[in-house]
Protein backbone atom coordinates (compact mmCIF):
# COMPACT_ATOMS: atom_id res chain seq x y z
CA UNK A 1 0.00 0.00 0.00
CA UNK A 2 1.32 3.43 -0.85
CA UNK A 3 2.11 5.83 1.95
CA UNK A 4 0.07 8.83 3.09
CA UNK A 5 1.13 12.27 4.24
CA UNK A 6 -1.44 14.43 6.01
CA UNK A 7 -1.07 18.19 5.73
CA UNK A 8 -3.10 19.82 8.48
CA UNK A 9 -3.87 23.37 7.40
CA UNK A 10 -4.93 24.54 3.94
CA UNK A 11 -3.51 28.03 3.68
CA UNK A 12 -0.22 29.24 2.20
CA UNK A 13 2.02 27.05 4.38
CA UNK A 14 -0.10 23.92 3.87
CA UNK A 15 -0.40 24.38 0.12
CA UNK A 16 3.32 25.14 -0.13
CA UNK A 17 4.05 21.94 1.79
CA UNK A 18 1.88 19.90 -0.56
CA UNK A 19 3.59 21.43 -3.59
CA UNK A 20 7.01 20.85 -2.04
CA UNK A 21 6.19 17.18 -1.42
CA UNK A 22 5.49 16.63 -5.13
CA UNK A 23 8.42 18.81 -6.07
CA UNK A 24 10.62 16.52 -3.97
CA UNK A 25 9.25 13.47 -5.77
CA UNK A 26 6.91 12.18 -3.10
CA UNK A 27 4.38 10.11 -5.05
CA UNK A 28 2.19 8.79 -2.24
CA UNK A 29 -1.19 10.05 -1.11
CA UNK A 30 -1.42 13.62 0.18
CA UNK A 31 -4.45 14.61 2.25
CA UNK A 32 -4.84 18.33 2.91
CA UNK A 33 -7.13 19.13 5.84
CA UNK A 34 -8.49 22.66 6.25
CA UNK A 35 -11.17 24.02 8.58
CA UNK A 36 -12.38 26.78 6.25
CA UNK A 37 -14.93 26.26 3.50
CA UNK A 38 -12.69 28.05 0.98
CA UNK A 39 -9.89 26.58 -1.08
CA UNK A 40 -6.51 28.17 -0.21
CA UNK A 41 -6.42 31.93 -0.69
CA UNK A 42 -3.95 34.71 -0.17
CA UNK A 43 -4.46 36.62 3.08
CA UNK A 44 -2.46 39.84 2.58
CA UNK A 45 -5.01 41.38 0.15
CA UNK A 46 -7.79 40.91 2.72
CA UNK A 47 -6.89 44.19 4.45
CA UNK A 48 -6.14 45.97 1.19
CA UNK A 49 -7.49 45.22 -2.30
CA UNK A 50 -10.13 42.76 -1.17
CA UNK A 51 -11.42 45.05 1.59
CA UNK A 52 -11.44 47.96 -0.84
CA UNK A 53 -13.53 45.90 -3.24
CA UNK A 54 -10.98 45.90 -6.05
CA UNK A 55 -10.06 42.21 -5.75
CA UNK A 56 -12.48 39.28 -5.86
CA UNK A 57 -12.17 35.90 -4.14
CA UNK A 58 -11.03 34.51 -7.52
CA UNK A 59 -8.28 37.14 -7.68
CA UNK A 60 -6.84 36.06 -4.36
CA UNK A 61 -7.14 32.29 -4.84
CA UNK A 62 -3.75 30.65 -4.26
CA UNK A 63 -4.38 27.61 -6.40
CA UNK A 64 -2.62 27.58 -9.78
CA UNK A 65 -3.68 25.59 -12.85
CA UNK A 66 -0.68 23.29 -12.35
CA UNK A 67 -1.95 22.36 -8.89
CA UNK A 68 -4.50 20.05 -10.57
CA UNK A 69 -1.58 17.76 -11.35
CA UNK A 70 -0.57 17.49 -7.71
CA UNK A 71 -3.31 14.95 -7.08
CA UNK A 72 -4.19 16.29 -3.65
CA UNK A 73 -7.03 14.89 -1.61
CA UNK A 74 -8.81 17.87 -0.07
CA UNK A 75 -10.68 17.69 3.22
CA UNK A 76 -12.01 21.23 3.55
CA UNK A 77 -14.50 22.37 6.22
CA UNK A 78 -12.82 19.80 8.38
CA UNK A 79 -11.23 20.65 11.71
CA UNK A 80 -8.42 18.57 13.15
CA UNK A 81 -9.13 17.99 16.83
CA UNK A 82 -6.31 15.70 17.85
CA UNK A 83 -3.20 13.80 16.84
CA UNK A 84 -2.20 10.34 17.98
CA UNK A 85 1.56 10.55 17.68
CA UNK A 86 2.20 6.83 17.95
CA UNK A 87 0.08 5.92 14.96
CA UNK A 88 0.39 9.36 13.37
CA UNK A 89 -3.37 9.56 13.09
CA UNK A 90 -5.10 12.89 12.71
CA UNK A 91 -8.47 12.95 14.45
CA UNK A 92 -11.17 15.06 12.81
CA UNK A 93 -14.16 16.90 14.26
CA UNK A 94 -16.65 14.63 12.51
CA UNK A 95 -15.26 11.56 14.24
CA UNK A 96 -13.34 10.31 11.23
CA UNK A 97 -9.56 10.13 11.11
CA UNK A 98 -6.67 10.19 8.69
CA UNK A 99 -3.93 7.68 9.41
CA UNK A 100 -0.67 8.89 7.91
CA UNK A 101 2.99 7.99 7.61
CA UNK A 102 3.97 11.63 7.90
CA UNK A 103 2.19 14.73 9.18
CA UNK A 104 2.79 18.38 8.32
CA UNK A 105 1.35 20.73 10.93
CA UNK A 106 0.33 23.99 9.23
CA UNK A 107 -2.67 25.16 11.23
CA UNK A 108 -1.62 28.80 11.30
CA UNK A 109 -2.72 31.37 13.82
CA UNK A 110 -5.92 33.18 14.68
CA UNK A 111 -6.58 36.82 15.46
CA UNK A 112 -6.62 37.75 19.11
CA UNK A 113 -9.94 39.14 20.25
CA UNK A 114 -10.67 41.82 22.77
CA UNK A 115 -12.02 40.31 25.97
CA UNK A 116 -15.58 41.44 26.48
CA UNK A 117 -16.27 42.05 22.79
CA UNK A 118 -18.11 38.77 22.31
CA UNK A 119 -21.64 39.06 21.03
CA UNK A 120 -21.35 42.75 20.14
CA UNK A 121 -22.17 43.45 16.49
CA UNK A 122 -19.87 45.73 14.56
CA UNK A 123 -16.71 44.46 16.27
CA UNK A 124 -14.39 42.68 13.88
CA UNK A 125 -11.06 40.94 13.63
CA UNK A 126 -9.43 40.33 10.25
CA UNK A 127 -7.77 37.06 9.51
CA UNK A 128 -9.97 35.00 7.20
CA UNK A 129 -11.83 35.61 3.97
CA UNK A 130 -15.11 35.40 5.87
CA UNK A 131 -13.81 38.02 8.34
CA UNK A 132 -13.00 40.30 5.40
CA UNK A 133 -16.40 39.79 3.75
CA UNK A 134 -18.18 40.63 7.01
CA UNK A 135 -16.00 43.70 7.63
CA UNK A 136 -16.43 44.93 4.08
CA UNK A 137 -20.21 44.74 4.40
CA UNK A 138 -20.14 46.58 7.69
CA UNK A 139 -17.79 49.32 6.45
CA UNK A 140 -20.07 49.99 3.48
CA UNK A 141 -22.80 51.20 5.83
CA UNK A 142 -20.56 52.91 8.39
CA UNK A 143 -19.29 56.45 8.91
CA UNK A 144 -16.90 56.09 11.84
CA UNK A 145 -14.31 53.37 12.31
CA UNK A 146 -12.15 52.85 15.38
CA UNK A 147 -9.16 50.55 14.90
CA UNK A 148 -7.67 49.08 18.06
CA UNK A 149 -3.97 48.40 17.51
CA UNK A 150 -1.68 50.34 15.15
CA UNK A 151 0.27 47.32 13.90
CA UNK A 152 0.41 46.48 10.23
CA UNK A 153 -3.07 44.96 9.98
CA UNK A 154 -4.61 47.87 11.88
CA UNK A 155 -2.76 50.42 9.78
CA UNK A 156 -3.77 48.74 6.52
CA UNK A 157 -7.42 48.53 7.53
CA UNK A 158 -7.31 52.20 8.56
CA UNK A 159 -5.80 53.15 5.21
CA UNK A 160 -8.38 51.17 3.24
CA UNK A 161 -11.25 52.61 5.29
CA UNK A 162 -9.97 56.16 4.69
CA UNK A 163 -9.97 55.41 0.98
CA UNK A 164 -13.57 54.26 1.33
CA UNK A 165 -14.39 57.64 2.89
CA UNK A 166 -14.74 56.71 6.54
CA UNK A 167 -13.68 58.81 9.49
CA UNK A 168 -10.96 56.72 11.13
CA UNK A 169 -9.34 56.74 14.56
CA UNK A 170 -6.53 54.34 15.45
CA UNK A 171 -5.83 53.58 19.11
CA UNK A 172 -2.49 52.16 20.21
CA UNK A 173 -1.38 51.30 23.75
CA UNK A 174 2.32 51.72 22.98
CA UNK A 175 3.73 55.26 22.85
CA UNK A 176 5.01 54.61 19.30
CA UNK A 177 3.39 52.19 16.85
CA UNK A 178 5.55 49.50 15.22
CA UNK A 179 8.44 50.24 17.59
CA UNK A 180 8.92 46.48 18.08
CA UNK A 181 9.72 45.56 14.49
CA UNK A 182 11.04 48.92 13.23
CA UNK A 183 12.40 50.75 16.27
CA UNK A 184 10.85 53.89 17.74
CA UNK A 185 12.28 56.35 15.20
CA UNK A 186 11.17 54.47 12.11
CA UNK A 187 7.93 53.34 13.76
CA UNK A 188 7.09 57.01 14.21
CA UNK A 189 7.92 57.76 10.58
CA UNK A 190 5.65 54.97 9.30
CA UNK A 191 2.89 55.95 11.73
CA UNK A 192 3.15 59.46 10.30
CA UNK A 193 1.28 58.15 7.26
CA UNK A 194 -1.90 58.21 9.33
CA UNK A 195 -1.77 61.95 9.90
CA UNK A 196 -0.76 62.53 6.26
CA UNK A 197 -4.03 60.98 5.21
CA UNK A 198 -6.42 62.35 7.79
CA UNK A 199 -6.54 59.39 10.16
CA UNK A 200 -6.48 60.26 13.84
CA UNK A 201 -3.85 58.29 15.77
CA UNK A 202 -4.05 58.10 19.56
CA UNK A 203 -0.99 56.50 21.17
CA UNK A 204 -0.09 55.51 24.70
CA UNK A 205 -3.69 54.83 25.57
CA UNK A 206 -5.47 51.58 26.27
CA UNK A 207 -9.02 50.52 25.68
CA UNK A 208 -11.14 50.27 28.82
CA UNK A 209 -14.25 48.80 27.24
CA UNK A 210 -16.58 48.76 24.31
CA UNK A 211 -19.94 50.44 24.75
CA UNK A 212 -23.22 49.54 23.10
CA UNK A 213 -26.21 47.30 23.39
CA UNK A 214 -26.36 44.58 20.77
CA UNK A 215 -24.19 46.69 18.51
CA UNK A 216 -21.06 48.66 19.32
CA UNK A 217 -21.60 52.39 19.73
CA UNK A 218 -18.34 53.66 21.18
CA UNK A 219 -14.91 52.73 22.45
CA UNK A 220 -14.03 53.94 25.92
CA UNK A 221 -10.34 54.53 26.52
CA UNK A 222 -8.50 54.10 29.80
CA UNK A 223 -8.32 57.89 30.20
CA UNK A 224 -12.10 58.06 29.98
CA UNK A 225 -12.31 59.36 26.42
CA UNK A 226 -15.24 57.99 24.45
CA UNK A 227 -14.77 57.49 20.74
CA UNK A 228 -18.06 57.04 18.89
CA UNK A 229 -17.83 54.11 16.49
CA UNK A 230 -20.09 52.41 13.95
CA UNK A 231 -17.49 49.72 13.41
CA UNK A 232 -14.51 48.58 15.49
CA UNK A 233 -11.62 46.52 14.16
CA UNK A 234 -9.38 44.78 16.67
CA UNK A 235 -5.84 44.24 15.37
CA UNK A 236 -3.86 43.16 18.41
CA UNK A 237 -1.92 40.21 17.12
CA UNK A 238 -2.42 36.51 16.62
CA UNK A 239 -2.30 33.28 18.60
CA UNK A 240 -1.00 30.02 17.11
CA UNK A 241 -3.61 27.29 16.55
CA UNK A 242 -2.00 24.58 18.62
CA UNK A 243 -4.52 23.76 21.35
CA UNK A 244 -5.68 20.72 19.38
CA UNK A 245 -2.21 19.22 19.91
CA UNK A 246 -2.31 19.61 23.70
CA UNK A 247 -2.38 15.88 24.42
CA UNK A 248 -0.54 14.71 21.33
CA UNK A 249 2.92 14.51 22.85
CA UNK A 250 4.17 17.09 20.34
CA UNK A 251 6.25 19.68 22.21
CA UNK A 252 4.55 23.06 22.34
CA UNK A 253 5.61 26.53 23.41
CA UNK A 254 4.63 29.72 21.67
CA UNK A 255 3.82 27.48 18.72
CA UNK A 256 4.80 23.94 17.77
CA UNK A 257 8.46 23.68 18.72
CA UNK A 258 10.71 22.49 15.92
CA UNK A 259 14.40 22.38 15.14
CA UNK A 260 15.83 24.59 12.41
CA UNK A 261 14.73 22.04 9.79
CA UNK A 262 11.10 21.87 10.88
CA UNK A 263 11.26 18.58 12.83
CA UNK A 264 9.16 18.36 15.98
CA UNK A 265 10.05 16.13 18.91
CA UNK A 266 7.78 13.51 17.33
CA UNK A 267 9.19 11.33 14.53
CA UNK A 268 7.34 11.80 11.25
CA UNK A 269 5.76 15.10 12.31
CA UNK A 270 6.98 18.48 11.08
CA UNK A 271 5.52 21.96 11.51
CA UNK A 272 5.54 25.02 9.26
CA UNK A 273 4.20 28.54 8.96
CA UNK A 274 2.48 30.67 11.59
CA UNK A 275 1.87 27.77 13.98
CA UNK A 276 5.53 26.73 14.13
CA UNK A 277 8.24 28.09 16.40
CA UNK A 278 11.48 26.99 14.78
CA UNK A 279 14.85 27.00 16.47
CA UNK A 280 16.95 29.93 15.34
CA UNK A 281 20.69 29.58 15.80
CA UNK A 282 21.19 33.33 15.44
CA UNK A 283 18.52 34.25 17.99
CA UNK A 284 19.39 31.22 20.16
CA UNK A 285 15.75 30.52 20.84
CA UNK A 286 12.60 29.26 19.13
CA UNK A 287 11.13 31.94 16.90
CA UNK A 288 7.60 31.92 15.56
CA UNK A 289 7.41 34.01 12.40
CA UNK A 290 4.04 35.14 11.06
CA UNK A 291 5.33 36.46 7.76
CA UNK A 292 3.85 35.45 4.45
CA UNK A 293 7.27 34.75 2.93
CA UNK A 294 8.08 32.35 5.75
CA UNK A 295 4.89 30.38 5.08
CA UNK A 296 5.85 30.23 1.42
CA UNK A 297 9.48 29.18 1.80
CA UNK A 298 9.77 27.23 5.05
CA UNK A 299 7.75 24.16 3.96
CA UNK A 300 10.37 23.06 1.40
CA UNK A 301 12.88 22.47 4.20
CA UNK A 302 10.38 20.82 6.54
CA UNK A 303 9.14 18.52 3.81
CA UNK A 304 12.73 17.51 2.98
CA UNK A 305 13.14 16.67 6.67
CA UNK A 306 9.96 14.60 6.61
CA UNK A 307 11.17 12.70 3.54
CA UNK A 308 14.50 12.01 5.22
CA UNK A 309 16.62 14.25 3.03
CA UNK A 310 19.53 16.20 4.47
CA UNK A 311 21.04 19.35 3.11
CA UNK A 312 22.07 22.63 4.64
CA UNK A 313 19.90 24.38 7.18
CA UNK A 314 18.58 27.52 5.59
CA UNK A 315 19.03 30.74 7.52
CA UNK A 316 16.39 32.86 5.86
CA UNK A 317 16.35 36.62 6.17
CA UNK A 318 12.87 37.48 7.48
CA UNK A 319 10.95 39.70 5.08
CA UNK A 320 7.61 41.45 5.25
CA UNK A 321 5.86 44.28 3.53
CA UNK A 322 2.88 46.51 4.12
CA UNK A 323 0.89 48.70 1.75
CA UNK A 324 -0.79 51.67 3.42
CA UNK A 325 -2.20 54.85 1.92
CA UNK A 326 -0.46 54.10 -1.37
CA UNK A 327 2.93 53.77 0.34
CA UNK A 328 4.86 50.52 0.06
CA UNK A 329 6.78 49.62 3.20
CA UNK A 330 9.26 46.73 3.01
CA UNK A 331 11.44 45.33 5.76
CA UNK A 332 14.04 42.55 5.76
CA UNK A 333 16.40 41.26 8.39
CA UNK A 334 16.39 41.13 12.17
CA UNK A 335 16.46 44.33 14.16
CA UNK A 336 17.36 44.49 17.83
CA UNK A 337 17.22 47.27 20.36
CA UNK A 338 20.43 49.25 20.03
CA UNK A 339 20.85 48.80 16.27
CA UNK A 340 21.53 52.10 14.56
CA UNK A 341 19.15 53.17 11.79
CA UNK A 342 20.79 55.20 9.03
CA UNK A 343 19.01 56.76 6.06
CA UNK A 344 21.03 55.82 2.98
CA UNK A 345 18.64 57.09 0.31
CA UNK A 346 15.80 59.59 0.10
CA UNK A 347 14.24 61.22 3.12
CA UNK A 348 11.67 60.27 5.71
CA UNK A 349 9.81 63.55 5.17
CA UNK A 350 9.31 62.69 1.50
CA UNK A 351 7.94 59.23 2.43
CA UNK A 352 10.51 57.75 0.06
CA UNK A 353 13.61 56.38 1.73
CA UNK A 354 15.82 53.45 2.45
CA UNK A 355 17.07 52.89 5.97
CA UNK A 356 19.78 50.41 6.91
CA UNK A 357 20.01 49.13 10.48
CA UNK A 358 23.56 48.50 11.59
CA UNK A 359 25.03 46.54 14.47
CA UNK A 360 28.75 46.91 15.13
CA UNK A 361 28.99 48.63 11.76
CA UNK A 362 27.44 45.68 9.89
CA UNK A 363 24.05 45.89 8.14
CA UNK A 364 21.54 43.57 9.84
CA UNK A 365 18.22 44.85 8.52
CA UNK A 366 16.81 47.17 5.92
CA UNK A 367 13.61 49.20 5.71
CA UNK A 368 12.30 50.82 2.57
CA UNK A 369 9.36 53.08 1.90
CA UNK A 370 8.52 53.45 -1.80
CA UNK A 371 12.01 52.23 -2.74
CA UNK A 372 11.38 48.72 -4.11
CA UNK A 373 14.37 48.54 -6.42
CA UNK A 374 16.97 49.65 -3.93
CA UNK A 375 15.27 47.62 -1.21
CA UNK A 376 15.54 44.44 -3.30
CA UNK A 377 19.27 44.98 -3.72
CA UNK A 378 19.79 45.44 -0.01
CA UNK A 379 17.61 42.47 0.82
CA UNK A 380 19.72 40.35 -1.53
CA UNK A 381 22.87 41.62 0.07
CA UNK A 382 21.58 40.67 3.52
CA UNK A 383 20.70 37.21 2.25
CA UNK A 384 24.19 36.77 0.86
CA UNK A 385 25.75 38.00 4.09
CA UNK A 386 24.00 35.51 6.35
CA UNK A 387 26.18 32.41 6.77
CA UNK A 388 24.53 29.05 6.16
CA UNK A 389 24.91 26.73 9.13
CA UNK A 390 25.69 23.15 8.28
CA UNK B 1 8.62 50.82 -32.15
CA UNK B 2 9.14 52.46 -28.80
CA UNK B 3 12.63 53.86 -28.20
CA UNK B 4 13.95 52.71 -24.83
CA UNK B 5 17.47 54.10 -24.37
CA UNK B 6 20.97 53.87 -25.81
CA UNK B 7 22.50 50.43 -25.23
CA UNK B 8 25.18 52.11 -23.09
CA UNK B 9 22.49 53.32 -20.69
CA UNK B 10 21.36 49.77 -19.96
CA UNK B 11 24.43 47.77 -18.92
CA UNK B 12 24.31 44.01 -18.19
CA UNK B 13 22.28 43.17 -15.10
CA UNK B 14 20.22 46.34 -15.36
CA UNK B 15 16.57 46.93 -16.18
CA UNK B 16 14.44 49.89 -17.15
CA UNK B 17 10.75 50.59 -17.48
CA UNK B 18 9.14 52.13 -20.55
CA UNK B 19 5.65 53.54 -20.67
CA UNK B 20 3.30 51.95 -23.19
CA UNK B 21 -0.38 51.03 -23.02
CA UNK B 22 0.84 48.56 -20.46
CA UNK B 23 4.28 49.46 -19.04
CA UNK B 24 7.11 47.28 -20.33
CA UNK B 25 10.29 46.23 -18.52
CA UNK B 26 13.47 45.87 -20.58
CA UNK B 27 16.42 43.87 -19.26
CA UNK B 28 20.03 43.41 -20.30
CA UNK B 29 21.23 39.86 -19.58
CA UNK B 30 24.93 39.70 -20.45
CA UNK B 31 24.42 41.76 -23.58
CA UNK B 32 21.11 40.16 -24.63
CA UNK B 33 18.05 42.37 -24.30
CA UNK B 34 14.65 41.07 -23.20
CA UNK B 35 11.30 42.82 -22.75
CA UNK B 36 8.28 41.68 -20.76
CA UNK B 37 5.21 43.31 -19.23
CA UNK B 38 6.41 45.37 -16.30
CA UNK B 39 3.54 44.67 -13.93
CA UNK B 40 3.70 41.41 -12.00
CA UNK B 41 0.67 39.22 -12.71
CA UNK B 42 0.34 38.40 -9.01
CA UNK B 43 -0.05 41.81 -7.40
CA UNK B 44 0.85 45.34 -8.32
CA UNK B 45 4.64 45.62 -8.48
CA UNK B 46 7.12 46.70 -11.15
CA UNK B 47 9.30 43.86 -12.44
CA UNK B 48 11.88 46.40 -13.64
CA UNK B 49 12.51 46.95 -9.93
CA UNK B 50 13.04 43.22 -9.46
CA UNK B 51 16.15 41.12 -9.07
CA UNK B 52 17.75 39.75 -12.20
CA UNK B 53 19.37 36.34 -11.98
CA UNK B 54 20.36 34.94 -15.35
CA UNK B 55 17.24 34.93 -17.51
CA UNK B 56 14.98 35.07 -14.47
CA UNK B 57 13.53 38.15 -12.86
CA UNK B 58 12.27 37.98 -9.30
CA UNK B 59 9.41 40.31 -8.38
CA UNK B 60 10.50 42.86 -5.76
CA UNK B 61 7.34 42.38 -3.71
CA UNK B 62 6.61 38.66 -3.37
CA UNK B 63 9.49 37.00 -5.21
CA UNK B 64 7.42 35.51 -8.04
CA UNK B 65 9.87 34.53 -10.77
CA UNK B 66 9.42 34.91 -14.52
CA UNK B 67 11.53 33.62 -17.39
CA UNK B 68 12.46 36.62 -19.52
CA UNK B 69 12.64 34.49 -22.66
CA UNK B 70 9.14 33.04 -22.43
CA UNK B 71 7.33 35.14 -19.84
CA UNK B 72 6.43 31.94 -18.02
CA UNK B 73 6.18 31.74 -14.26
CA UNK B 74 9.25 29.97 -12.89
CA UNK B 75 8.44 30.54 -9.23
CA UNK B 76 5.24 31.18 -7.21
CA UNK B 77 3.08 32.92 -6.09
CA UNK B 78 2.29 34.28 -9.59
CA UNK B 79 0.03 31.95 -11.58
CA UNK B 80 -0.19 33.60 -14.99
CA UNK B 81 2.69 34.43 -17.35
CA UNK B 82 3.68 37.92 -18.43
CA UNK B 83 3.70 38.83 -22.13
CA UNK B 84 7.05 39.10 -23.83
CA UNK B 85 7.86 41.79 -26.38
CA UNK B 86 10.35 41.90 -29.21
CA UNK B 87 13.48 43.97 -28.65
CA UNK B 88 15.35 45.56 -31.56
CA UNK B 89 18.81 47.10 -31.26
CA UNK B 90 19.60 49.59 -34.01
CA UNK B 91 22.49 52.05 -34.25
CA UNK B 92 23.25 51.73 -30.54
CA UNK B 93 19.63 52.27 -29.50
CA UNK B 94 17.30 49.80 -27.81
CA UNK B 95 13.69 49.67 -29.06
CA UNK B 96 10.73 47.50 -28.11
CA UNK B 97 7.95 46.42 -30.38
CA UNK B 98 5.02 46.41 -27.96
CA UNK B 99 2.41 43.73 -28.47
CA UNK B 100 4.69 41.29 -30.24
CA UNK B 101 6.14 38.25 -28.60
CA UNK B 102 9.88 37.87 -28.47
CA UNK B 103 9.78 35.37 -31.31
CA UNK B 104 7.84 37.81 -33.47
CA UNK B 105 4.38 36.29 -33.10
CA UNK B 106 1.78 38.83 -32.07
Amino acid sequence: MSSTIAVVGASLAGLSAARALRDQSYDGRIVVIGDEVHAPYDRPPLSKEFLAGTASPEDIALGAPDDEDLGLEWRLQTTAVGLDHLSRTVLLHDGTEVRADGVVLATGARARRLPGSEGLDGVHVLRSLDDAIALREDLAAAGRLVVIGAGFIGAEVAATARKLGLEVTVVETQPVPLAGPLGADMGAVCAGLHADHGTRLLTGTGVARLLGTGRVEAVELTDGTRLPADVVVVGIGATPNIEWLAHSGVALGNGVLTDARGATNTPGVVAVGDCAAAWSATAERHVRIEHWTNALEQPATAVATLLGAGGPVPTPVPYFWSDQYGARIQFAGSRREGDVARVVEGSCDDRSFLVVYERDGQPVAVLGMNQPRLFTRWRRQLRAAVPTAS
Amino acid sequence: MIPVCPTTALPPGEATRVEADEPIAVFNVDGEFYAIDDTCTHQDASLADGWLDGCTVECPLHASCFDLRTGKVSGPPAKTPVRTHQVVVQDGMVYVQAGTTADGIA
